[in-house]
């Protein structure tokens, strides 16, 4: 059993806005592309031209349909899933070696791969599916909150931030200090009504997503009406009409 | 036990070299990170116009494909049957003198015999002048089987086009409406702003039959039938003039709808009325008399009548305020409810008259008239292949230019905005260029806008003089030529034979091309005297395509991080509405392979065939390669592929070569920009100061101001010479359908693909993924893991009519052929129509995969349901599946029966095994 930190000076984590998400992959690749060199072991493909290839991803998009029960337009929710930084993250708690933890100061959930026995255990606690065992490592890969960027003094101050936050073309991920009440992200989520994923789970998701707008409601004002009935009065008469407003 | 302390600041790499990316078309700045000498890292150039910063799944993937085990490695030439696959490496100078002693003799003899057409060419300025000089009339790119019904229809009204020649004010509008677009094309840019957009609680609409990507994010969708989006929006436009939501005033000042339409019986009829100078003009308000249409001050009148003549406003009264166009008449075809559509005129009204605004830009007009402010209109549209690859693309594509200009909202603030060099007129573009004469080069571009029928490139006997037929009456104003076109009739004979087809980058033996087994069997077909039909194929790749196992000589190129590249304002630049920009490549790394940049090679051929431009007096090179040629070449005195740092390195758009210009482009992130000035920023085909800036950076020599062409007198002299007017006149079978694709005024007809579609009730539809450009993606180890497969995509009335269960497959029968892939259900689509991923489906043995790959096996085309001709019509000819304006290839036109099968093993139909130019990939 490892212990969570009692309490952490900050809350990093994500906002992803998914009224904004065109399910694009971008941050999926930008992640791979970054962490593949970066924090611990190379996230690895196994038979990458072959018939049956796959490969280590902290980040992966989904596209759910939703078909209302109402008989309404049938919508493409596209929903990015990755590691949500809990507060009682069970991933955390149920490490035999203590490889899994939660920083305490940051709240950063890492694996320490030097630790990890690659047992597999955190994967089946996580309830979202957020771990992803690197088959050729053979230790525990995850979301890092891109830990070796945040920080990072090699990096100018603007790229200080998660890879998938950086390249997400519509801008629709978010990263910030949910300790803070007044940063971004916990502006967006008040502002926004950002939810936590599944939170009767008990986990306490760090990372909130922006629920999407409602959709296909055209504004119910009123019709345009016509300048005047064309039949009875012709062409003619709307043109006099149409072209009176000029004057 | 302890957190353990990490390191939280390691060194990210050695060197950050900046280029512009080619995993699409989209010319996105990167970094590239290079670290032990090898790319360790791609992302977005934060500086960069184009992406500012950000990056897509293809272009943070670009690692995977400097790597691919798909490259190309040396110089080959065919030794067994063309398709075999039998393959010898040959040096480069042995490649090239073959090459040379193929293309030397047609030269001399009959140049029009060597055909050159490139596909995914971002070179061509380059590849067209050396055409040119050359002198085959055979030459193009790929924009014939792509949207050359945007481009062009965009020309011809308003002088510039959708996609990367023009964006939505992302900084103003209010309401972004999107017309079936592609989710590939120009897509960081559309994300960028939709984001914004939305950031700002702007709203966005979808109009598509298929939910993906930005209709699923749009904020109102509306699943169009396919083929009908020009019937949608000119009901948008009767909604708007019914109610009087038009903008009169800029109709009056900058379209021609105030000019008069002559009405005389004769062979006039229907043109611009013109003066004894035969100039256009208006009546003025102010004195009900005719007036100059450029005079300063004058109002002209939207609804004059002069002599009998009616003004252009009058016609699109005429035809636009009929109940033909009624929401009522219309709604069951179009696939949406009347009230939908009252609901979306309303709203466009409301964003364009309700939401108006100012800025407070002084300008001065062409006329010599002054403003103080500019008006604004915050709605915007964007288009793409959705609404233009259909035999009535040209049409809808003109239909929504003018939507937008009713609405007063192309060139203001709020609205759509054209980037440099456009706005440009038709009258600023070349005519067509074809004439051939032995040993010569011809005497101008291939390609440019037809204003009537003398510009057609027809022989003395009406013969074509272009393999592909293009700018003949079948198809007038093919301004991007027609590729889809090349290999049927260089097979056919029709209009007659060639020797030497030359390809670059363009996977015409699978997913470019419509009817792909029969242009497959005719790619290998032998005549009666054992020859090859298509006698000799030059092709250029980078990868092993499926294309590469029909050529004789294949010339290997680099990948996009090994080469020299410009983008070009005598190109595809890439600018901003309020910048003029162009960019390069530049190799970041070595190629580790014998294989050459393509533009390099060409230069090297040109020289070695001793083309004008290409060599010097003593006959030696002129161009080293093509990093010397993007410097040193000059189109124009002064004017050469790049506007940034000219002469002395203080020079823009005109100026001397400047030896140090690439070094100033690499030290500047690969690009440059030219930035608009503040008064000239909008109102662009009209604003003084923007036509003076336009001259001085080169675009063209005198100021060009122009109206939008409402009325466009280029088509309304095809429709007079259909009528029996003129010396040059149409076949007679091409009459009656000439009268309606050339009408001068938007208006819409049912697609070809509906005639006969009876036993063929379902529309299918093809579209790109954000993740995967074209063939391209299915190599890249990263991408192939996130779309390795594709599914015929149903929507629920199929679904549950035919009783399909998940693991189905089904068979989709077509006029045209058959083919039995896997489905999906899918909810947010078209009740009647059905759709897949674009080039998903690999042939086995390409691209380096493995044999099992699901690219392969379940993977498929709708392609083997399309043909580029039409069924026979029982007069014995068959037309081209294209749109008769501009031969675009009508791809969406396909009509389809879907049957359910059952559960099956791979899609069908299957094809053998492509030889292997490459060894199959193994590990990354």
């Amino acid at each position: 059993m490892t212990c969570l930190p009692a309490h952490t000076d900050k809350k990093l984590g994500l906002v992803v806005d998914l009224d904004t998400c065109v399910g694009c992959q971008a941050c999926v690749t930008a992640c791979k592309g970054w962490n593949d060199q970066g924090y611990g072991a190379a996230l690895s493909d196994q038979d990458p031209y072959g018939a049956d290839p796959s490969g280590t991803f902290l980040n992966r998009v989904h596209s759910y349909q939703v078909t209302p029960h109402d008989g309404g337009t049938a919508k493409i929710v596209n929903f990015p899933r990755s590691c949500l930084h809990c507060e009682d993250a069970p991933c955390v708690t149920v490490c035999p070696t203590g490889a899994s933890y939660k920083r305490s100061e940051d709240g950063i959930v890492l694996v320490n791969e030097d630790a990890c026995i690659g047992c597999g255990l955190c994967a089946w606690a996580c309830p979202y599916g957020a771990r992803e065992m690197d088959a050729e490592a053979q230790v525990m890969k995850k979301c890092t909150l891109c830990v070796d960027r945040i920080y990072n003094e090699n990096l100018p101050e603007e790229d200080r931030e998660p890879a998938c936050v950086r390249t997400c073309p519509t801008g629709a991920r978010h990263f910030g200090d949910f300790a803070d009440p007044d940063s971004t992200v916990s502006k967006l989520t008040r502002d926004r009504g950002g939810v936590p994923l599944m939170p009767q789970l008990g986990t306490k998701p760090v990372n909130r997503y922006l629920p999407p707008r409602p959709k296909d409601r055209p504004e119910e004002a009123s019709l345009l009406a016509p300048l005047l009935d064309i039949k009875a009065q012709g062409l003619a008469g709307w043109l006099d009409r149409m072209l009176g407003k000029l004057d | 036990m302890g957190q353990p302390k990490i390191d939280t600041s390691p060194k990210v790499s050695d060197e950050i070299r900046k280029t512009t990316c080619y995993m699409c078309a989209c010319r996105c700045g990167i970094n590239v990170h290079l670290t032990s000498g090898k790319v360790s890292y791609i992302e977005g150039n934060r500086d960069h116009p184009v992406n500012k910063g950000v990056l897509c799944a293809k272009g943070a993937s670009g690692i995977m494909q400097v790597t691919a085990p798909s490259r190309l490695q040396t110089p080959l030439r065919r030794v067994g049957p063309r398709g075999s696959g039998a393959f010898e490496p040959i040096s480069w100078d042995e490649a090239l003198d073959l090459a040379v002693s193929w293309m030397k003799p047609l030269r001399e003899t009959a140049p029009e015999k060597l055909a050159f057409f490139t596909g995914r060419d971002q070179s061509q300025s380059l590849t067209g002048w050396w055409a040119q000089a050359y002198g085959t009339p055979n030459y193009a790119a790929h924009g014939g089987f792509c949207s050359v019904n945007m481009a062009a229809a965009g020309i011809y009204t308003i002088g510039g086009a959708f996609w990367e020649f023009g964006q939505p004010d992302w900084k103003h509008t209010n309401l972004f409406v999107l017309f079936g677009v592609a989710e590939d094309h120009d897509s960081n840019p559309i994300k960028i702003g939709i984001g914004k957009l939305k950031a700002r609680g702007g709203k966005v609409i979808g109009i598509n039959p298929i939910r993906t990507g930005y209709n699923a994010v749009a904020d109102d969708w509306y699943g169009i039938t396919p083929g009908t989006d020009g019937l949608l929006i000119l009901s948008l436009i009767h909604c708007l003039m019914e109610a009087g939501k038009i903008d009169l005033d800029y109709l009056s000042r900058w379209t021609n709808a105030p000019l008069l339409v002559n009405g005389a019986e004769g062979p006039e009829k229907g043109l611009i009325l013109k003066n004894a100078e035969s100039q256009p003009f208006v009546i003025d308000r102010r004195t009900g008399m005719p007036a100059p249409w450029d005079g300063q001050g004058v109002e002209p009148d939207l609804g004059a009548v002069w002599q009998g003549h009616r003004t252009v406003f009058q016609h699109m009264a005429e035809r636009y305020l009929s109940d033909d166009y009624k929401p009522e008449a219309i709604a069951d075809q179009v696939g949406i409810p009347a009230a939908r559509i009252r609901g979306l005129a309303a709203e466009l009204s409301r964003a364009a008259f309700d939401q108006a605004f100012t800025l407070p830009i002084k300008w001065t007009d062409f006329r010599g008239d002054t403003h103080d402010h500019m008006v604004g209109r915050p709605v915007s549209f964007h288009a793409m292949r959705g609404i233009s690859a259909h035999s009535n693309g040209f049409q809808t594509a003109r239909a929504l230019h003018l939507l937008q200009i009713v609405l007063g909202a192309v060139e203001v603030p709020g609205g759509y905005r054209l980037k440099p060099p456009y706005p440009k007129p038709v009258e600023a573009h070349p005519t067509p260029h074809f004439v051939t004469a032995p040993g010569k080069p011809l005497s101008g571009p291939h390609l440019g806008y037809v204003r009537g029928p003398e510009n057609l490139a027809l022989k003395e006997d009406g013969t074509p003089w272009r393999i592909d037929k293009a700018f003949t009456w079948e198809n007038p104003f093919s301004a991007h030529g027609m590729m889809h076109m090349v290999i049927p009739n260089a097979h056919a004979g029709d209009p007659y034979r060639i020797d030497t087809l030359f390809l670059y980058m363009a996977n015409m033996a699978w997913n470019s091309s419509m009817n792909t087994t029969k242009v497959m069997e005719m790619l290998t077909d032998k005549g009666p005297d054992g020859e090859y039909v298509i006698p000799r194929i030059i092709y250029s790749d980078a990868y092993a395509s499926e294309m590469v196992a029909y050529a004789d000589l294949i010339l290997p190129d680099t990948t996009y991080l090994e080469r020299h590249d410009c983008i070009s304002l005598l190109d595809r630049p890439i600018s901003e509405p309020d910048a003029a920009g162009d960019s390069i490549r530049w190799p970041v790394v070595e190629a580790d392979r014998d294989v050459r940049g393509f533009q390099s090679v060409l230069l090297d051929l040109g020289a070695r065939l001793g083309l004008p431009g290409m060599v010097n007096p003593d006959g030696s090179a002129k161009f080293k390669d093509y990093a010397d040629y993007i410097v040193n070449h000059q189109r124009r005195p002064g004017v050469g592929p790049l506007i940034g740092w000219r002469g002395d390195g203080s020079k823009t758009g005109r100026g001397e070569p400047n030896p140090d210009q690439l070094a100033r482009y690499i030290e500047n992130g690969g690009f440059h920009q030219a930035h608009v000035p503040e008064e000239a920023s909008y109102m662009k085909p009209w604003n003084a100061a923007y036509q003076d800036w336009a001259v001085a950076t080169s675009f063209y020599e005198t100021p060009q101001p122009y109206l939008f062409n409402i009325w466009s007198e280029p088509m309304r002299r095809f429709q007079l010479a259909a009528e029996g007017q003129g010396f040059i006149q149409p076949p007679d079978h091409l009459r009656e359908r000439l009268k309606v694709a050339m009408d001068p005024l938007p208006l819409w007809y049912p697609a070809y693909g509906d005639e006969g579609a009876a036993e063929f009730p379902v529309h299918a539809l093809t579209q790109r993924p954000m993740d995967m450009y074209h063939s391209w993606g299915s190599q890249n180890a990263w991408l192939r893991q996130i779309r390795g497969k594709n599914f015929l995509y149903l929507p629920t009335k199929i679904w549950t009519a035919e009783g399909f269960v998940d693991g189905d497959y089904a068979r989709v029968t077509s006029p045209h052929g058959e083919i039995t892939v896997p489905v999906a259900h899918m909810a947010a689509l078209n009740a009647d129509t059905v759709w897949t991923w674009n080039a998903i489906g690999k042939r086995k043995g390409a691209w380096a995969l493995d044999d099992g790959a699901s690219e392969a096996k379940e993977g498929f085309l709708l392609n083997h349901l399309i043909s580029e001709l039409l069924p026979e019509r029982g007069d014995g000819r068959r037309w081209s599946n294209s749109d008769p304006v501009t031969g675009q290839a009508a791809w969406f036109d396909l009509r389809v029966r879907i049957e359910r099968v059952g559960p099956q093993a791979k899609a069908q139909p299957q094809f053998d095994t492509l030889p292997r130019v490459v060894p199959k990939g193994e590990g990354r």
